[in-house]
């Protein structure tokens, strides 16, 4: 190996374990008086930490490979599970109103570990790279139902609100699913009619780019009246939960917002291709419709997962504002936190939010991998 | 039999082909030769509906094509192009299959075709059929893409300057193939090249193309000997169109049989540009010909010369 190659292989390692080490500074747990107060920050255990930084640093830089993303992999699991145990031990004997947050230092570390965990993990075979990831969350799931993060204040916070939560994750996965086979139904056979129609499948294309432009907080409140207004036309409608607020009004404006992807990667797809290959396709007597199903659509597969995949992380990222209109979902517990002034309920829809977008991510780049595969 | 009647072809105001009328005959190997842009491609692409004719029409066994269903008329004509066009999700064996699966042949009957047609043309490595085309050389992709188009027996083939990329060595075993092929299944088979020795060793006529016109139909030879003015003669290559003719004829016309002569032999059914290049290597004027492995007589540098004996 040259140096040059050396450098750009453990700079990643390097960089990330200063981070770590440098957040040793920073609070890693808030103690607070109870949920709506801010904490008085406290370092339990900063040396054991630098000392453990400097292990995965050590582990990292070594020839050995696994040994590196194993020493990662516990970095990953071991933070969560540290913060769980100083809280369990700040608690004793403090009110019960009493909340344990975790601070700029465990999230600065944390983040840095699983940071560095993909960059270890990054040149192996994406079976592997899933396993290690499926892994990790694993331990971390089964650390959190065997109690191990409970007095954390998201995990109080989870508790307290169980049944709204588990509600508002089904709503929001219900609203994206929705929103993605409806954008799918809409923009695949637009998006093939659009790839023949150039001219005209530019100004569509126009169209929905222009949609893209308006901020999804002004779409939704614009489509109230609208909605409302149908609602009252048509009463059938409005019965069945049809209205200016609510899942209509959210899913139409997710699909709006949708569509401008699965169109464009949809007239993507159907260009990989190659040119000579639909030429030749067509001399020997395939129909449109075989020149799409037998030659197009294989090849173009792995371009519109790759495309639908941006898409589904888009619109969880957006299902979150819908819950402005009424469409619940996990961005009422963002705003109703912020309304309250209550961080950990903040907290809890953010990060169910990220783990959402971070599973359809990986469901996507699974199926991307398969096609390719297989193309 | 394809006949075109009186086409034309007109792209905004340049006119690519114009009143054009030809007969290609049945088991015929017939070769459209032009410089670029001469519409040969454009002829050619008329046969299969890839082009529509804005005035005149064309005749397949006597048949308007344009009445016909385009798709049921193209699975009835082979198709190879110069940049093979191979399907890269699909294995080789797939590829040539392509027709018959349009057809809706049975597999075994598939099976057994995607043999024969990999061996005609000489794919006979072991496992081919099963490999991707982009692990194939570029020779053997276009004996794929050959074999796709003879692959549900065709009565026509079109062929547009299918060998146009490929080395010069490639180019003339791939070309050795089709003549044998074509002789042996009679297809009738339009090839389009800008190639004029290409033209003159594959074709049994030659149709030379400029600005759209067909200037001169005929033989090879006829080509050669009898242009039809100075453009024809240019194009064949004016003095090397002597040469060209060598090329075509068989050193069995200058045998002088019985003879004998010293040297290295030259088979009978070498051309006698073989000979006249085995005569400057060995530094000799005449040499014995074979036939069988048997000497039958000998060649003259003498013969070349004179087109009279």
């Amino acid at each position: 190996m040259t140096d040059s190659a050396r450098i750009a292989r453990f700079l990643p390692v390097v960089i990330l374990c200063a981070i770590g080490i440098a957040a040793a500074g920073l609070p890693f747990l808030h103690v607070a008086p109870n949920r709506l107060l801010s904490g008085v920050p406290q370092n339990p255990d900063s040396i054991a930490l630098v000392v453990a930084w400097l292990l995965v640093a050590v582990a990292g830089c070594s020839r050995f490979r696994w040994l590196a993303t194993a020493c990662t992999a516990a970095m990953v699991i071991t933070l969560p599970w540290l913060a769980g145990h100083d809280a369990t031990q700040l608690l004793e004997g403090a009110s019960s109103t009493t909340r344990i947050q975790t601070g700029a230092g465990f999230w600065t570390m944390w983040l840095a570990a699983l940071l560095l965990l993909l960059d270890r993990v990054r040149g192996l075979r994406i079976a592997w790279q899933a396993g290690i990831w499926a892994g990790v969350a694993f331990v971390l799931v089964l650390g959190g139902m065997a109690g191990a993060f409970d007095n954390v204040a998201v995990m109080r916070e989870y508790h307290a609100q169980r049944g709204a939560f588990l509600d508002a994750l089904q709503t929001h996965l219900v609203l994206s699913l929705i929103t993605l086979a409806l954008a799918l139904a809409l923009g695949l056979p637009l998006g093939v009619w659009a790839w023949r129609a150039k001219r005209a499948g530019g100004m569509l294309l126009g169209v929905f780019s222009f949609f893209q432009t308006v901020p999804s907080l002004a779409l939704f409140a614009l489509l109230i009246g609208p909605f409302a207004w149908l609602a009252r036309q048509w009463p059938a409608l409005a019965s069945l939960g049809f209205g200016g607020t609510g899942a209509a009004p959210a899913v139409f404006a997710l699909v709006l917002y949708a569509l401008l992807p699965v169109l464009r990667y949809t007239v993507t797809g159907l260009d990989a291709a190659p040119v000579d290959a639909r030429e030749a396709a067509r001399g020997l007597g395939m129909s449109r419709w075989q020149l799409l199903t037998r030659v197009q659509v294989p090849l173009g597969l792995p371009v519109l997962l790759a495309g639908l995949r941006i898409v589904a992380v888009q619109t969880v990222g957006l299902a979150a504002v819908a819950s402005l209109i009424g469409a619940g979902g996990l961005g009422r517990f963002v705003f109703l936190g912020i309304g309250q002034g209550a961080t950990d309920m903040v907290l809890l829809g953010t990060l169910a939010i990220i783990a959402l977008a971070l599973a359809m991510d990986l469901l996507f780049q699974g199926l991307h991998a398969l096609a390719e595969s297989r193309s | 039999m394809i006949v075109f009647e009186g086409v034309g072809k007109h792209f905004a105001d340049r006119t690519v082909i114009d009143a054009l009328d030809l007969r290609v005959e049945d088991g015929e190997f017939f070769v459209l030769v032009g410089p670029s842009g001469s519409g040969k491609s454009t002829l050619l692409r008329m046969v299969n509906r890839l082009v529509t004719p804005d005035s005149g029409r064309v005749l397949v066994d006597g048949d308007d094509i344009a009445m016909m269903d385009v798709e049921q008329l193209r699975r009835g004509i082979g198709y190879a192009i110069q940049s093979v066009g191979l399907f890269p999700h699909r294995t080789v064996a797939e590829n040539i299959a392509t027709v018959p699966r349009l057809l809706g042949w049975s597999k075994q009957g598939i099976a057994s075709r995607v043999g024969e047609l990999l061996h005609l043309l000489k794919l006979d490595e072991p496992g081919i059929g099963d490999r991707y085309p982009r692990t194939l050389s570029g020779g053997q992709q276009q004996r794929v893409g050959v074999a796709r188009a003879l692959a549900a027996r065709p009565r026509i083939v079109l062929m547009d300057e299918p060998f146009g990329a490929l080395d010069p060595l490639t180019r003339e075993s791939l070309q050795a193939s089709l003549r044998t092929i074509q002789r042996e299944t009679a297809t009738t088979i339009l090839f389009v090249t800008h190639d004029m020795d290409e033209a003159f060793g594959l074709g049994d006529r030659v149709g030379l193309m400029l600005d759209g016109h067909l200037v001169q139909v005929g033989t090879p030879l006829q080509l050669i000997r009898e242009p039809a003015d100075d453009r024809v003669r240019e194009f064949v290559g004016g003095s090397r169109a002597h040469l060209r003719a060598l090329a075509i004829r068989p050193v069995r016309e200058r045998l002088r049989h019985g003879e004998t002569a010293e040297g290295e032999a030259v088979d009978i059914a070498a051309s006698l540009q073989e000979a006249l290049g085995a005569m400057l290597a060995q530094g000799r004027d005449r040499l014995p010909v074979t036939e069988g492995g048997h000497v039958v007589g000998s060649i003259a540098l003498v013969d070349l010369v004179d087109g009279k004996r």
